[in-house]
C-alpha cells in the first residue's frame, strides 16, 4: 500500500499563520508552531510575545547575528525590531493570565473531543516540562494546536478522552494536522479542511471521536 | 560611610550559604540569562541539601556539551554552566521548577538523572505560577489565586475556589534564602539593569530572597544608570559581583 502524502511541518505552520490577523498578539510554542513566524504575509502586522519577556521581536536570527540576550521561548536567537519591548517573567505571565494573548499556537500529544489538551509529559517518562504551555493553554483567547494527526504507530491523537496528563481542560479551539483542519465547537469536532488527496472518511478512520462535516468542507487553502 | 554592595568575588558573596538553604536561580535555561559564575562559586562553596528554585533546575555538564556539539554553537558559549553542576555535585535535594527534563528524548538532564536515582525530589509548576509565587514573596503577599492549573496534576493538594465563574488554585509565596541573579550593569547601591530577554526571572528573583546577589558585566558610577532606566532598584539587591571578561555581553543585535 502506498502511503498518502501528508503535509510537512512547515506547511502546517503556514496554515496556522493564516489565522493571524492584523494587530494580533501571538505566542508560538516550540516545534511546528515556531515556523509560523516565517509565514506572515507582507503588510500584516502581527506582534509576537514570548514568555521569557519580549514583545514585538522579528524573525529567527541566523548564526552570525545570534545574540545571547535576544532569544525566544525555545531559546532560539531572534532579531530586534522597532517597537520591541522587554519585561520580566512576572509581567510576561500577567499578560498571559489576564487574556492579552489573542492567539497561541502549541504542539500536542493528544486533544480530546471536548478540547482538552495533553502535551506536557511524553509517554514513558516519569516527569515532563510544564513550562509556559499550561498558562498559555488556560488563558489564551484562542488556542491552536498543530501536530501530526496520528502517532508514529498510527494511533489517533485526536481522542475521546486524553489518556496522558492534561495540560488544560476545554482549551483548544482549532486543530491543524498534517491531514486536516478541525474546529472544536459546542456541538463537537467539525472537519473544515482536508489535505490534498484525503477524503473525510479517511480522516474519520484516523480520528477517534465522531467528526461533523462543515457545510463548506474544502481542501486546505494555504494562500 | 558610602554604601557599597560590591564584593570582590562570587566566593565572598556566597560564603554564608548554609546547608538546607532555598536558592533561587534566575534565568530561563539559556546562557545569556544564567548567573553562571555565582553557580560555580556555590559548587565550590559546597553547601548541601539545597532546594533550587528556577525555571530549569539543571541541564548539567554532559547535556550542555551535547547542546554545544549539536545545537546552535553561537548560542552555547564555552563558559556556560547551569544549576545542573550543583545537582551533579550532590548539593541538591529538591527543586521547585517548571522545565526539569530535556526536550529531546535522546538525552537526560542532570536533574532527571538524579531523579531517576531518587537523590532528589521535585515540584513542577506552570512557569507563570512559579514566577508569581516568587514575586509574591518579594511583594509581601502570602498567597494568591491563579486561574492556571485546575483539573491538572498541578491542582493536587491545593484549594480550588471560583472567581468570576472560573476555578482558581491557591498558591503560596516561595521565599528564598539566596537569589542568584544575572544582570548587565550595577552601581554600588545595587541598582540594576538587564539586557534583552536576560531580564526574565532574574528581575523577579531580585528581592525574593533574604540575600539577593547579582552578577554583572560592569559596575558603573552612581548616576550613570539613569533613574528612569533602572529596572531593579538597589533596595532589592544586597550584593554585587563582577563577571570575568570572557562572559561579558556581546551586543550583536542592536536596539
Amino acid at each position: 500500500m502506498v502511503e498518502k502524502a501528508k503535509l510537512d511541518r512547515e506547511i502546517i505552520a503556514l496554515r496556522a499563520a493564516k489565522e493571524f490577523k492584523d494587530g494580533d498578539i501571538v505566542n508560538l510554542g516550540i516545534g511546528i508552531p515556531t515556523y509560523a513566524s516565517n509565514f506572515i504575509p507582507v503588510g500584516r502586522e502581527v506582534i509576537f510575545h514570548t514568555e521569557n519577556g519580549c514583545l514585538g521581536f522579528g524573525p529567527v536570527a541566523d548564526p552570525q547575528t545570534a545574540d545571547l540576550d535576544l532569544v525566544n521561548a525555545g531559546t532560539q536567537a531572534v532579531t530586534a525590531q522597532l517597537g520591541m519591548s522587554f519585561f520580566d517573567h512576572a509581567d510576561s505571565f500577567g499578560m498571559i493570565r489576564c487574556g492579552r494573548i489573542d492567539i497561541c499556537v502549541l504542539g500536542g500529544l493528544q486533544v480530546s473531543e471536548k478540547g482538552d489538551l495533553a502535551n506536557w509529559i511524553t509517554p514513558g517518562r516519569k516527569i515532563g516540562n510544564i513550562g509556559g504551555g499550561m498558562d498559555l493553554a488556560f488563558n489564551a483567547k484562542k488556542l491552536i494546536i498543530t501536530m501530526e494527526h496520528v502517532t508514529k504507530n498510527g494511533e489517533p491523537k485526536i481522542v475521546k478522552e486524553c489518556t496522558y496528563p492534561l495540560t488544560a481542560p476545554h482549551c483548544v479551539n482549532l486543530i491543524i494536522t498534517d491531514m486536516a483542519v478541525i474546529e472544536i465547537t459546542g456541538e463537537g469536532l467539525v472537519l473544515k479542511e482536508v489535505a490534498p488527496g484525503w477524503t473525510a472518511d479517511e480522516i474519520q478512520a484516523l480520528t477517534e471521536p465522531k467528526l461533523l462535516l462543515a457545510p463548506d468542507l474544502k481542501e486546505i487553502e494555504l494562500i | 560611610m558610602p554604601v557599597n554592595k560590591v564584593l570582590d568575588s562570587p566566593e565572598e558573596a556566597l560564603k554564608d550559604v548554609f546547608d538546607g538553604a532555598f536558592v533561587l536561580i534566575g534565568g530561563f535555561g539559556n546562557p545569556g540569562a544564567c548567573p553562571t559564575w555565582l553557580i560555580r562559586a556555590l559548587e565550590k562553596q559546597g553547601a548541601k541539601n539545597l532546594t533550587l528554585v528556577g525555571n530549569t533546575p539543571g541541564f548539567g555538564r554532559a547535556m550542555i556539551d551535547l547542546m554545544r556539539k549539536y545545537g546552535d554553537v553561537a548560542l552555547m558559549p564555552e563558559w556556560f554552566e547551569d544549576g545542573g553542576i550543583l545537582v551533579q555535585n550532590g548539593q541538591v535535594k529538591h527543586a521547585i521548577c517548571s522545565f526539569p527534563v530535556s526536550p529531546s528524548p535522546l538525552v537526560k538532564t542532570a536533574f532527571e538523572e538524579a531523579l531517576d536515582r531518587a537523590e532528589v525530589t521535585v515540584e513542577i509548576l506552570p512557569q507563570g505560577t512559579l514566577a508569581e509565587r516568587c514575586r509574591a514573596a518579594k511583594m509581601g503577599i502570602a498567597a494568591f489565586y491563579t486561574p492556571t492549573g485546575p483539573e491538572t496534576i498541578v491542582e493536587k493538594g491545593k484549594e480550588v475556589r471560583n472567581f468570576n465563574g472560573r476555578p482558581h488554585l491557591l498558591e503560596h509565596a516561595v521565599k528564598g534564602d539566596f537569589s542568584l541573579i544575572r544582570a548587565y550593569k550595577a552601581d554600588r547601591w545595587g541598582n540594576l539593569i538587564y539586557r534583552g530577554t536576560s531580564r526574565t526571572l532574574n528581575a523577579v528573583f531580585a528581592g525574593a530572597s533574604t540575600v539577593n546577589i547579582a552578577e554583572v558585566d560592569e559596575i558603573v558610577e552612581l548616576g550613570e544608570l539613569k533613574p528612569e532606566q533602572i529596572v531593579t532598584p538597589g533596595i532589592w539587591v544586597d550584593r554585587v559581583v563582577l563577571r570575568p571578561k570572557e562572559g561579558w555581553v556581546k551586543e550583536v543585535q542592536k536596539w
